[in-house]
């Protein structure tokens, strides 16, 4: 198509009106691209300045040691073994509930009540993730006196619900449908089919959507301010108390006045990054362009 | 082959066994938690909120003083500090994310459009702190002794909303960086809704003997516009709710800002940076108050974008970039 595209304007170029257009159909060609060099500038940008400034604040202190408890130094092992205690409590809330609200919405749900809950859905996603941390500190920090990972956790999983749920129903609705037909008419009964020929299926799918949600719920800060809080003490399974995570750090951190501890902030910044990245290229390199997106 | 396919998933078919029964009533629950949750949160806002409006009433949005010591509060600087950055960005973002997608899907070979889409999507991956970071350390100080400086030299001498001083960090500031984090919004469903335009309307504008520009901004554009306008409205959304980016290059000044270099603060940075120094009661309900008036905005938006959206592309679009 772009070689028919680009053959007209060189058979149409005669008059002066024509010499205008294929000036205009030019600049806006060339416009087209620079905007899209513009879109991936930041992206390159960003990475390039966290890899230089997160490099050489990298070292066997910032893996290993908790902040200092008074002043400057020690590093982000409280934040990293915060973050990961967190999002995988978290995970585990979240994945089994979203997938089960995909199901109802995919096999169960009349076509109105679907559409309810998938619209429900569609809200939540786009609720700022800092008024998820408000209602969960109403309800799980307040009644308790006690800022508590276990609430930040809770606050990651009610954000990643809605994004697993949505890619688990896409994954369900691309299974084609004699599989399950079939193990009907064998007699299997629906909740079986659900799980072994369903899921089963769109297993790939649904892994490449909790990932993500994963990814996305790992760099969340503003939900974990109210509820994990962030703390300088290495806290490894007390659910009860503050925790803290690298999002939290990297903020903390990045408001100091003091250069080293700016210096720690990209370091984290680096890991989370790395992190995410990681996550990110792996899944969707997967699915590259199996969908336009 | 409709005819073959199930109506409305299994229902209908061997449901009546008790595990299958189990199975329906527990995925209900949690699907009719989804619903239940949108409306708990904003019920919550509301009651925890309820001392604040019936202090001030809606006199709380107008007011333009913060002042905790003299237990007033008015949610102006910060309404304003929110819509100004958000309407920046979108100035930003909107024309350079549509020519973005335009050449993403109208344009570029398929070897291209692929990576640089991915690319673009990485984009939105980044976690909202490592931008705030980045914002604050590298980009501020860059526009400080760039724009900033050149538009205060120039400009500014004649108006006074580009007036000095600046600071690097401030609205305009946040402003650029919500700029960016919208962009992959705007780029991916803009681009979805473009490609979903007929094939045969560009191919008759084509044999006509029309440039692209032509088929374009005659066809393609005016087919796609609600869907495009949904995806910009979307964006808009983003970058209301947006927090940690924002919170840590505007500057955190509670003032309604005037000019463009001014320091500021919106509804979600003023929750970020306050909301654990609050004392319990009017302070904490006035600043859940804000709360509900973010909520109220970012959810108008949304479910008119998201009809935007649907009118042209369909169900189910947009969704895993939508957040």
């Amino acid at each position: 198509m772009t070689a028919i595209a680009s053959a007209i304007p060189a058979t149409l170029v005669r008059s002066r009106s024509d010499r205008r257009r294929s000036i205009v159909d030019r600049t806006f060609r060339v416009l087209c691209l620079v905007a899209a060099i513009i879109c991936v500038v930041p992206l390159f940008a960003v990475i390039a300045y966290v890899a230089i400034n997160g490099a050489g604040a990298l070292s066997l202190d910032l893996l290993t040691k908790a902040p200092r408890a008074l002043g400057i130094g020690g590093g982000a092992a409280a934040a990293i073994l915060g973050s990961i205690q967190m999002v995988l409590v978290a995970a585990v809330l979240a994945i089994p509930a979203g997938i089960l609200a995909a199901i109802y919405v995919s096999e169960f749900g009349g076509r109105r009540s679907a559409t309810v809950i998938r619209f429900a859905a569609d809200v939540l996603v786009g609720i700022p993730s800092i008024l998820m941390g408000i209602f969960v500190f109403t309800f799980l920090v307040l009644p308790f006196k006690q800022y508590n990972a276990f609430a930040g956790s809770v606050a990651l999983a009610l954000l990643m619900i809605p994004v697993i749920m949505r890619t688990t129903e896409e994954m369900i609705r691309l299974v084609p449908k004699d599989l399950p037909e079939a193990a009907l008419a064998l007699g299997v009964p629906a909740w079986r089919t659900i799980l072994s020929i369903v899921l089963r299926t769109g297993l790939t799918g649904v892994l490449t959507g909790v990932m993500l949600a994963i990814a996305r719920a790992a760099g969340e800060t503003a939900p974990l301010l109210f509820t994990a809080l962030g703390s300088r003490l290495i806290n490894v399974g007390d659910f009860a108390k503050p925790m803290d995570a690298l999002p939290i750090f990297i903020y903390v951190n990045a408001r100091q006045p003091y250069d080293a501890l700016n210096a720690q902030a990209w370091g984290a910044a680096l890991l989370l990054l790395l992190f995410v990245l990681t996550v990110n290229i792996l899944v969707r390199a997967r699915t590259l362009g199996r969908r336009p997106r | 082959m409709t005819t073959l396919r199930r109506p409305n998933g299994l229902r209908g078919g061997s449901t009546s066994r008790l595990p299958d029964r189990v199975m329906k009533a527990g995925s209900g629950l949690f699907a009719g938690g989804v619903v239940a949750l949108v409306v708990a949160i904003g019920l919550m806002l509301a009651v925890s909120s309820r001392v604040t409006w019936s202090t001030f009433g809606l006199s709380f949005v107008t007011g333009t003083d913060w002042d905790p010591v003299a237990s007033i509060y008015g949610a102006l600087p910060f309404i304003v500090g929110t819509l100004v950055t958000s309407l920046l960005a979108l100035l930003l973002a909107a024309p350079i994310g549509l020519l973005t997608a335009i050449f993403l899907a109208e344009l570029a070979p398929r070897r291209v459009a692929l990576p640089l889409s991915f690319l673009v999507e990485l984009l939105a991956a980044i976690p909202s702190v490592v931008i705030g970071l980045w914002g604050v350390f590298v980009l501020s100080p860059v526009l400080r002794g760039t724009v900033e400086d050149w538009v205060t030299h120039t400009l500014g001498t004649v108006v006074p909303f580009f007036a000095g001083p600046t600071f690097g960090v401030g609205i305009f500031a946040a402003g650029v960086i919500l700029a960016i984090m919208i962009l992959p919004t705007i780029v991916a469903i803009s681009r979805e809704v473009i490609t979903a335009v007929p094939l045969s309307q560009r191919e008759a504008m084509l044999a006509l003997g029309a440039t692209r520009w032509e088929t374009v901004t005659k066809v393609v554009l005016p087919y796609a516009a609600s869907g495009i306008v949904g995806a910009v409205i979307l964006g808009l959304g983003r970058a209301l709710g947006e927090t940690m980016a924002v919170t840590m290059v505007i500057g955190n000044k509670t003032q309604v800002p005037t000019r463009l270099f001014d320091q500021g603060q919106t509804i979600s940075s003023q929750i970020a940076t306050t909301f654990n120094e609050a004392s319990i009661g009017l302070q904490t309900s006035s600043l859940i108050a804000l709360g509900l008036v973010l909520l109220v905005m970012t959810i108008g938006l949304n479910v008119v974008a998201r009809l935007l959206v649907r009118r042209v592309a369909g169900d189910g679009v947009g969704m895993a970039t939508g957040g």
